[in-house]
């Protein structure tokens, strides 16, 4: 009897530690819609903000900055922060390593490629691009880096140099997205040197509509993943024991993965370090890898770090905007360095 | 033939199409235990794979009551058979709570969500391997015992009518051994749970299986139950002993005996003289060991490591035959050890062989012979 309350004990204490991470990330994502929406060149009273937001009244100028401006950006930071991610934990499940992402691996740089690629060629050609063609273009490089690093898994047997293989395919997208960016003519194309280096400015309505279609879309899947993921952390073995359908679940890993860091790499260009730092800080908080929580608090908690490194990226040093992957890298790369010294030292103690 | 619980028909296991180990025709009752045994490499965890599904067979089948494995679907595979693997896991921040419930599997539904019914059944499991305590801590952070406990039990409370284990005491101390198999054991008698395992420990092999199948080259060597199969000769030849020896009687094992011309004989009865061959054995020492009866555990040890026994048969006096090798070997040998020989009406002869030992100047005792050795 004593010990079944102490297993109850433990579960409520759980049960209580999830539902505080989830409050502090709803209270910490309100607060920085907030203080995004009140900061910026035009200041706007924190009191103006929710009569603007729900009323849709008051200054016209505030109330266009609002609506035109700034509530699309924040709302593109949260969802593409919460895909990364998510495709930075679906990543690290496949690979079973807390260092995989989109980015280390050189997918989001596959992605930059495939859409510089595409967008050179349709704006010289027809002076637009649609959404949907931007995401396409994006998934195809992602699918093709992705395809690249899967080759390469077979060969390499050692997670590492996996990931210098896939820092190097980064690098060479990388430069071959700057060789066309240098030496695209047509003037539309100073937009893309911006985006290819990772930014959430400049985002409409109708972004902010596709993207939320497709991240909420690949969201809801992967939450409905979390059983087979949770058996798959076990090791592929242990999960084809427990029935488990191996093969179809890594596709839709891939797929899914795939998808969501091409959306992000579309509208905002390639993000370092929130697809690492984000999951690992969630497991963390929560203390636990169980998908069911972490996928949620994953999702939730890549939007509150981007829409809080776009603040930064906004204000820091208004009027100049600094590029959003410096400010992930400031705040995301010491978190990684700690996970890696620390599991580094378990290791050794183990 | 009515309960056979799970058969194979030729079955041909190994990799990339090409088998290593061919025609393993197998069958098993329901609550049996059958362990695997066999040098390393040898192709006992190829065989565990492929019957488990993390291998594609290469011919012939796998039937677990009258459905073929292939034919059985994932999720109905999971409720009969749950496994042990080798492999280590290092999940992440994982409770062994967390490890064990993920057991459930086959049963939760689209989330994994576990009803109130399920924790109860991942509670039972743990406390049927003792491990109850360990419930929150992290699954890292154990012995390598309780970590294969904990293993158990996530498959006990996958509720399997089959549990396949690779190798599960491996790493693991003796006390640990001995409980991990005395829980497959309880399992198997009172749950009617089959257990297929392969061990690295041929004495425990025989001691808690029901069949045995030893593995090596490219068939079954041999197949049956622990008396059939554990002879010395059947053990010498699967694992290729050159040295050392077997004994299946006691299921121990011992090192090769000292080579050259014995110096000493060993004098002892009812157990006195083991003692006495570990020490010249273990410093290297050749002798001879005498005058034993057939049914002397000393007997059974003199038999592996003296260079030679000088044995009679039990329960009549030592006949003339047995009494004159006796005196050829005091007199062979430079000294005579004196291990202990409680004489009675069967062996009061040898009182006669003591004494002219001593007349000898060639007796000592244990602790004489010690002494000795210090000095020199």
């Amino acid at each position: 009897m004593e010990e079944n309350n102490a297993i109850s004990h433990a579960a409520l204490r759980r049960r209580v530690r999830y539902e505080a991470v989830f409050i502090g990330l709803v209270i910490a994502a309100a607060a920085i819609v907030v203080l995004n929406i009140n900061i910026g060149s035009v200041p706007i009273p924190v009191k103006d903000i929710a009569r603007i937001l729900f009323t849709r009244q008051g200054d016209p100028t505030q109330v266009n900055i609002i609506w035109k401006i700034r509530m699309p950006r924040i709302l593109t930071a949260l969802l593409l922060g919460g895909a990364l991610a998510l495709a930075g934990f679906l990543l690290q499940t496949f690979f079973a390593n807390p260092i995989a992402g989109p980015f280390v691996l050189g997918i989001s740089h596959g992605a930059k490629l495939v859409v510089a690629l595409v967008m050179i060629y349709f704006l010289g050609k027809f002076g637009a691009m649609s959404s949907f063609a931007l995401v396409a273009a994006a998934f195809i490089g992602s699918m093709m880096a992705t395809g690249f690093i899967l080759v390469m898994a077979r060969r390499l047997r050692t997670m590492s140099t996996l990931l210098v293989a896939g820092i190097m395919v980064g690098y060479i997208c990388s430069a071959v997205t700057d060789f066309l960016v240098t030496f695209a003519q047509d003037s539309d194309i100073v937009n893309l040197r911006g985006w290819s280096l990772g930014s959430f400015s400049g985002m409409s309505w109708d972004n902010v509509a596709a993207a939320a279609a497709i991240t909420l879309a690949a969201f809801a899947l992967v939450f409905l993943m979390s059983k087979p993921i949770g058996a798959y952390q076990l090791g592929e073995n242990y999960a084809r024991s427990m029935g488990v359908n191996i093969k179809l679940f890594r596709i839709s890993l891939i797929l899914l993965s795939s998808v969501l860091s091409a959306t992000v790499t579309a509208y905002a260009g390639p993000i370092s370090f929130v697809g690492i730092a984000v999951p690992h800080l969630m497991k963390r908080a929560l203390n636990t890898s169980k998908p069911i929580v972490v996928i949620p608090a994953c999702f939730l908690g890549g939007g509150v770090f981007c829409m809080l490194s776009d603040l930064i990226a906004r204000t820091a040093f208004a009027p100049l905007e600094l590029n959003i992957s410096t400010v992930t890298s400031v705040f995301g790369a010491p978190v990684v360095i700690a996970m890696m010294l620390k599991r580094q030292k378990e290791k050794g103690n183990g | 033939m009515a309960d056979i619980y799970f058969s194979t028909r030729d079955l041909a296991v190994g990799y990339d199409g090409k088998a290593l180990i061919h025609d393993i025709s197998i069958e098993i009752q329901k609550g049996e235990i059958v362990t695997l045994i066999g040098p390393n490499g040898s192709g006992k965890s190829t065989i565990l794979k492929s019957i488990t599904r993390q291998l594609k067979t290469i011919g012939g089948s796998v039937w677990i009551q009258s459905e073929e494995l292939d034919r059985i679907s994932q999720r109905a595979l999971a409720r009969k058979m749950a496994v042990v693997l080798t492999e280590r896991m290092r999940p992440e921040l994982m409770t062994c709570r967390d490890i064990v419930s993920t057991g459930r599997y086959p049963y939760t539904g689209r989330l994994g969500l576990l009803t109130p019914e399920d924790e109860e059944i991942v509670s039972r499991a743990m406390e049927r391997v003792h491990a109850l305590e360990l419930s929150d801590r992290d699954f890292n952070a154990i012995s390598d015992g309780q970590r294969q406990r904990v293993l158990l039990a996530r498959a006990i409370c996958q509720e399997p009518e089959i549990i396949v284990l690779d190798e599960p005491t491996s790493f693991l101390d003796i006390r640990h051994k001995l409980e991990l198999l005395s829980i497959l054991r309880s399992m198997a008698r009172e749950k009617g749970i089959t257990v297929i395992m392969s061990l690295h420990e041929i004495d425990l092999a025989q001691k808690i299986s029901d069949k045995v199948i030893c593995v090596k080259g490219e068939i079954i060597a041999r197949y049956g139950a622990p008396e059939d199969v554990f002879s010395e000769a059947v053990i010498r030849d699967l694992y290729g002993l050159e040295q050392g020896s077997y004994d299946p009687d006691f299921g121990s094992i011992e090192l090769p005996l000292p080579q050259g011309e014995p110096e000493v004989l060993v004098l002892s009865a009812a157990g006195t003289g083991i003692p006495v061959y570990r020490l010249l054995q273990a410093e290297g020492t050749p002798f001879l060991a005498g005058v034993l009866f057939t049914n002397d555990m000393d007997y059974s040890v003199a038999r592996h490591l003296a260079s030679g026994v000088i044995a009679a048969p039990p329960f009549r006096e030592l006949e003339e035959g047995v009494l004159a090798a006796a005196r050829a070997a005091v007199e062979r040998c430079r000294l005579v050890i004196d291990a202990g020989v409680d004489l009675g009406p069967g062996n009061a002869a040898l009182a006669g062989i003591l004494e002219g030992a001593r007349r000898a100047g060639k007796l000592v005792t244990p602790e004489e012979y010690k002494r000795q050795r210090v000095k020199e």
